[in-house]
């Protein structure tokens, strides 16, 4: 079967996305990505240390793999695109997953900040990839402005806590023709096979790997939990309605 | 909500802590240990005699919350003194206006010597530190520093003097992006005290201090109490509240704090309420269980044993290689110590430390945007 997610006009190999934050070290966070099969993996600029002294996070991440620099400490519209300028000019290409947080108490994405970002960055050439947290008028906005997916959390960055917010994911799933792509809050693999197996486009992950014992096992589980899910929503096409269908017709009597 | 923290402050700063300790169980303890939001009070029996006995089931919560909010991660900054001129008489301080020390304060080119001998260790955020004499150290001096410190690091943070509003508005503008500022105290009566004459003399001014920063938009703001100046309990009970009211009225600011145990000095100052070890130990994973989100400072005024130790605990930035006396990093002469460096490893030795400890050391960690 055909099942390959384009993004952007781009064939992605896998629906696991990896975060890059929070590793031990940089030859850990190497060797997850690899075992993950991830091909888009997210960098923050801030941690970019290009021509410096100390060692460079992108010198780690395998050539194959589409790095997609994020705005982390953005705390508005025009920080979050000043950061995206410098991302390119880094190297770091024109993916850009902006992350616009003013809220340090629960990083919570401001929504309106991030859509003015993705306007102006879209205009510019960017595939911009916006966080958000699921809102359908924000969503349809933000594919408006040009978005290349929508990227809806699960649960507040960090907290491990899952699909916390699965039934206004759902219906961006169902609403909005982008790739909806869940991203923070998932902690454990089945959460990313849960989130796949309503439809979403792919997950991605950093806590629940960077931060997990083992954190090289913890990206293969949750690469092939995406992967589970993803054949099990396959599998099953679902009625959109999200509505139960007897198996024996109620009005079957009237024929 | 009210201006000022010294609203909460008047609420809780003659608490009677003796009365509230004594009533401090263990089932206390672990259940202000397991919940997620803490409260004030919470606080308080964390850092009660009894939880002293729990530090264990403390220290788990503690690491589990790092590791689950930071990552593996250490972040390192050095610090960088521009000049030891100063016009107050703080009782403790090796750069009190009454010793008598070589007094310093760098050239722009003495500045860019020193930039370039810590930057060739890989330290990529700086704080820089002054005495306090506006006259000699003004902010025309401060933003001259600034923009040539900006050619060599990327993240700047202050531990000056206080500003006004619009003072610390044009240094963010031209790229600071932190501000340090300890209250010393949270004992008012001790504040006046400790601080007699000079501009420092006024409690409530350094108070306010940090919010004054957070209304200019600086990035990342940090407090804390110098400890041994009073009993501890009080002081990181106050520097916590304080912390979680920078955080939920200026949300867009990183708050931090910092834990400065007082260390022998050049006036050989003696802290009446020395902490023990144990002690601070309590006090940082109070600190960590009440703020989750809130980076954990831990200077070279520590020693090589016990950094490395609280790896893990809560600490989520230390300086490395520090100099802490003007000129440290490029002169090959010693001059005088704010505080005595306990901790005397180079930043690479650091480094080795902390990957030994399991966690990445982490040399950039913001931009100038």
């Amino acid at each position: 079967m055909d099942d390959a997610l384009v993004i952007a006009g781009q064939i992605i190999r896998s629906r696991f996305l990896l975060g890059t934050g929070k590793f031990a070290s940089y030859e850990i966070m190497r060797d997850a990505i690899i075992v993950s099969g991830a091909h888009i993996v997210t960098v923050a600029l801030r941690r970019v240390d290009k021509g410096g002294r100390a060692e460079n996070i992108l010198d780690f991440v395998p050539k194959d793999c589409i790095v997609m620099a994020n705005t982390s400490g953005a705390r508005t519209a025009d920080e979050a695109v000043r950061i995206a300028r410098i991302a390119k000019a880094a190297g770091c290409g024109n993916w850009i997953k902006i992350e616009v947080i003013n809220d340090n108490k629960f990083l919570l994405p401001d929504n309106q900040e991030t859509i003015k970002a993705t306007e102006i960055l879209v205009k510019e050439g960017f595939m911009v990839m916006p966080y958000v947290s699921p809102n359908l008028q924000d969503a349809k906005r933000l594919k408006s402005a040009g978005a290349a997916s929508i990227m809806p959390l699960g649960a507040p960055i960090g907290t491990n806590k899952g699909l916390t917010t699965r039934e206004l994911v759902r219906i961006l799933v169902e609403e909005i023709d982008l790739p909806i792509i869940v991203d923070a809050g998932l902690g454990q693999p089945s959460h990313a096979a849960e989130a796949m197996e309503m439809g979403c486009a792919a997950v991605l992950v950093n806590t629940a790997v960077a931060t997990a014992q083992n954190p090289v096992i913890a990206a293969e589980a949750f690469g092939l939990a995406a992967r589970a899910g993803r054949l099990a929503y396959l599998s099953a096409p679902r009625e959109k309605s999200n509505q139960a269908d007897a198996s024996s017709p109620l009005t079957g009597f009237l024929r | 909500m009210s201006d000022s923290f010294y609203v909460v402050y008047e609420q809780y700063s003659k608490y009677d802590l003796a009365a509230f300790f004594q009533k401090v169980a263990d089932r206390d303890v672990f259940g202000a240990c397991s919940k997620e939001n803490l409260t004030a009070e919470d606080l308080l029996t964390l850092l009660s005699p009894q939880a002293q006995l729990q530090l264990e089931p403390m220290a788990k919560r503690a690491s589990a919350l790092t590791i689950q909010y930071f990552g593996r991660v250490i972040f390192l900054y050095a610090p960088l003194y521009l000049s030891n001129l100063c016009d107050n008489e703080c009782v403790y301080c090796g750069f009190k206006k009454s010793n008598n020390i070589e007094r310093k304060q760098l050239s722009l080119a003495e500045v860019e010597e020193e930039a370039k001998a810590i930057a060739a260790t890989g330290i990529k955020h700086i704080l820089i530190l002054t005495g306090e004499s506006k006259i000699h150290t003004p902010l025309s001096y401060l933003k001259d520093s600034v923009s040539l410190l900006k050619n060599y690091f990327s993240s700047i943070s202050l531990e000056i003097y206080p500003l006004e509003k619009n003072e610390y508005r044009e240094l963010v503008d031209l790229g600071v992006d932190g501000l340090t500022i300890y209250q010393e105290t949270y004992d008012e009566k001790l504040y006046q005290e400790l601080h007699r004459g000079g501009a420092k003399s006024n409690f409530l001014y350094r108070l306010d201090t940090p919010e004054r920063a957070c209304r200019a938009k600086m990035r990342s703001v940090g407090v804390g109490a110098l400890l041994g100046l009073a009993p501890f309990r009080r002081e990181v009970f106050l520097t916590g509240l304080h912390a979680r009211y920078l955080q939920d009225k200026y949300p867009d600011v990183e708050i931090s704090v910092s834990l400065p145990r007082i260390q022998p000095q050049v006036s050989n100052f003696s802290p009446a309420h020395r902490l023990s070890d144990t002690d601070l130990v309590q006090a940082l994973l109070a600190l960590r269980l009440f703020l989750p989100r809130v980076g954990i400072n831990l200077s070279t005024r520590e020693n090589s044993h016990l950094r490395d130790n609280l790896i893990g605990l809560g600490v989520t930035r230390m300086s490395a290689g520090s100099k802490t006396f003007v000129g440290g990093y490029a002169s090959k002469e010693v001059g005088e110590c704010q505080f005595a460096v306990s901790d005397q490893r180079s930043a690479a030795e650091i480094k080795i430390a902390i990957r030994q400890k399991g966690c990445q050391p982490v040399m950039k960690d913001w931009q100038l945007i």
